[in-house]
């Protein structure tokens, strides 16, 4: 077994093992920080398929985050008034389905925005998902029918065919087993023949070129299904906090994802998640001793760049094998 | 509507326009000849309007609040380069973006530290306080007009920096061959200082001169901040050119977008539907004509390297 999966398996069984930990100690807050940690790693393992394994730095993934969140948002409105959505058709507080209609609306928009920003790279790559991300962050401040600035409430949290998810050990278990699937997901494509060549282009376009793939499709592939990814990830958010608000769309999001990706270690399987585990503690633990918490976690950001290439995973793992 | 209120409007968005520029005219300076992207812009902005403000309070006199928001956004965009920004040059886009991310986070955290949440105050001085008669009837202040001159003023005066001066020949240099410039002798290090504390002067100038059209505060850098990034990108990163053209289109797209969007949708719909979509498109209008210009010019209009 190599170092890379022993770390791997600890993270993840590590974040398993907490709440039960936290609830055998009485201390049930802990399992909503659990949670969490859950729903950014896997936010995360979605943008990681874009920025590790392509090496697009896409910088508007919040757009996607909450796509899903307002999937959420909307659906559980529509169900809770009884108020047809579209043509029709009801609302739910089903999170399947809510999973399903989130990850296909992010996966659309993904190939509108995927269309125009891939044909650019570098720096106006990086600015045009800024972009196309605060179009849509003040699309949602100004329209006023989902709550515009002032966002959206979810009364009841939204279900699951025999699970109590208002139980924050049930919550856990769920976004713990989707968690575990966007990484299983990560993997299959990292060793398809599909992330081979996704990860080639990142290399060296030209030379992927020149056995005949073109990169412009893969590429959008790997864009649509990294923000769908996200998505489901935003709707799960949404429910944690029974909230949704145009925050999710900011462009302080999407640096988070980024910053969740870099800490934990680029384009490794648990990276995002090990970004995440440390940045939920730091913000819980910071966040307890000062109120300028923010402060504390930029100076620890700035180290980790300057000083720790690599993140979390090239401390504990080693260098990533290849990449 | 009226052509008073029309003049006013393009006016509002030239002011708007020129204020861009000055913050973007340094981001893709810094961009052109150190290939940064520098989202700690933003911050140098606010650095600007808090100096001016705290130093125009102290003292009384708003033209010594901006000779101390000149001074300090350039110390400190020159400390923070000698302290972080050097070390980032090699290093790729992404390891920018977070470090620089996480300057955002000190500056902001820190002025808050410093000075608390509660937005401060900064008055128009006298000698500009008063307002102009427009053709048309309608009065507009002179404090904006006085914006827009000094807009103009810094375009022309870098205009001449780059291309005529001593400085400027390296500044040129460094952008087209670094390498090269180190082998003639040249300290490229003081260079790139020299190039990022003009930057930050320049971003502290824009905030101090904003500071006195709203309030000044911690964050206020970042809305303007996205908006320069979106003139550089739709001008060409590291043209001053395309920078100055971008500003001025994005500031005229922005104002006249609010005004005439909800005017344009209340022809064909309800008055209360149209200020809704009216405003609505109108926020997410110059993101729409970047998407728009990338799509069909992906390095922008004005390319320096092309």
């Amino acid at each position: 077994m190599s170092r890379e999966t022993i770390v791997t398996a600890f993270l993840v069984l590590g974040l398993l093992a907490a709440p039960f930990v936290a609830q055998a100690i009485g201390e049930p807050f802990y399992i909503t920080l659990a949670t969490r940690m859950a729903i950014l790693g896997l936010a995360a393992t979605g943008l990681n398929i874009a920025l590790g394994l392509g090496g697009l730095v896409s910088f508007g993934h919040a757009a996607f985050f909450g796509i899903g969140g307002y999937a959420a948002g909307i659906l559980a409105t529509h169900a809770f008034n009884g108020e047809p959505l579209l043509f029709g058709l009801p609302g739910t507080n089903q999170m399947i389905v809510i999973w399903l209609a989130g990850a296909v609306v992010a996966g659309i928009i993904a190939a509108l925005i995927g269309l125009i920003s891939l044909r650019t790279s570098g720096v106006y790559f990086i600015m045009i998902t800024l972009a196309f991300a605060q179009m849509i962050y003040y699309f949602a401040i100004s329209w006023p029918a989902y709550g515009g600035e002032d966002g959206l409430s979810i009364y009841v949290r939204n279900g699951f065919p025999g699970l109590n998810t208002l139980a924050p050990m049930s919550f856990f278990l769920i976004s713990f087993a989707l968690l575990a699937a966007g990484l299983v997901l990560f993997a299959l494509i990292r060793d398809s023949r599909f992330g081979a060549a996704l990860q080639a282009g990142r290399q060296n376009e030209t030379r992927l070129a020149a056995v005949g793939i073109a990169p412009f499709r893969i590429r959008l592939a790997a864009f649509i299904l990294s923000a769908m990814l996200t998505a489901v990830a935003g709707a799960l958010f949404a429910d944690l906090n029974r909230f949704v608000s145009p925050s999710m769309f900011s462009w302080h999001m999407s640096g988070e994802l980024i910053v969740l990706i870099i800490l934990g270690g680029v384009g490794r399987l648990a990276g995002p998640l090990a970004g995440a585990i440390v940045y939920v503690l730091f913000e819980f633990a910071l966040g307890g001793i000062t109120e300028h918490w923010q402060l504390f976690l930029g100076l620890i950001l700035l180290a980790v760049v300057l000083f720790a290439r690599g993140g979390v995973m090239g401390m504990f793992a080693g260098r990533a094998r290849h990449g | 509507m009226s052509l008073a209120l029309f003049i006013e409007q393009i006016l509002n968005g030239l002011q708007f326009g020129v204020m861009l520029f000055l913050m973007a005219a340094g981001l893709t300076l810094i961009f052109g000849v150190m290939g940064l992207i520098n989202l700690a812009h933003g911050s140098l902005f606010m650095v600007g309007a808090f100096a001016c403000a705290t130093v125009a309070a102290a003292t009384g006199s708003f033209w010594l609040g901006l000779v101390a928001s000149l001074a300090a956004a350039a110390a400190a965009g020159a400390v923070v380069e000698i302290l972080v920004i050097r070390r980032l040059y090699e290093r790729n886009h992404l390891d920018q973006v977070l470090a620089t991310f996480a300057l955002i986070l000190i500056f902001s955290e820190g002025t808050r530290w410093v000075f608390g949440s509660f937005p401060l105050y900064l008055d128009i001085p006298a000698l500009l306080s008063g307002a102009v008669r427009l053709p048309g009837g309608a009065q507009y202040p002179v404090y904006r007009l006085a914006v827009i001159g000094v807009g103009i003023a810094v375009a022309i005066g870098l205009y001449l920096l780059i291309g005529k001066t001593r400085l400027g020949m390296r500044i040129r240099a460094g952008e087209s061959d670094r390498e090269m410039i180190a082998a003639l002798g040249i300290d490229i290090g003081t260079l790139y200082t020299l190039v990022f504390a003009l930057g930050a002067a320049l971003a502290g100038l824009a905030g101090a001169m904003v500071g006195a059209l709203q309030s000044v505060q911690v964050g206020m850098g970042e809305p303007v901040l996205i908006l320069a990034f979106v003139v550089i990108v739709i001008g060409g990163i590291g043209s001053i050119k395309g920078a100055l053209i971008g500003s001025i289109l994005v500031g005229l797209t922005e104002t006249l977008g609010r005004f005439l969007l909800p005017h344009a949708f209340a022809l064909f719909m309800p008055p209360s539907d149209a200020a809704t979509i009216g405003a609505a498109l109108a926020s997410m209008l110059i993101y729409i004509v970047m998407a728009l210009i990338l799509a069909f010019r992906p390095s922008g209009l004005f390319a320096a390297n092309a």
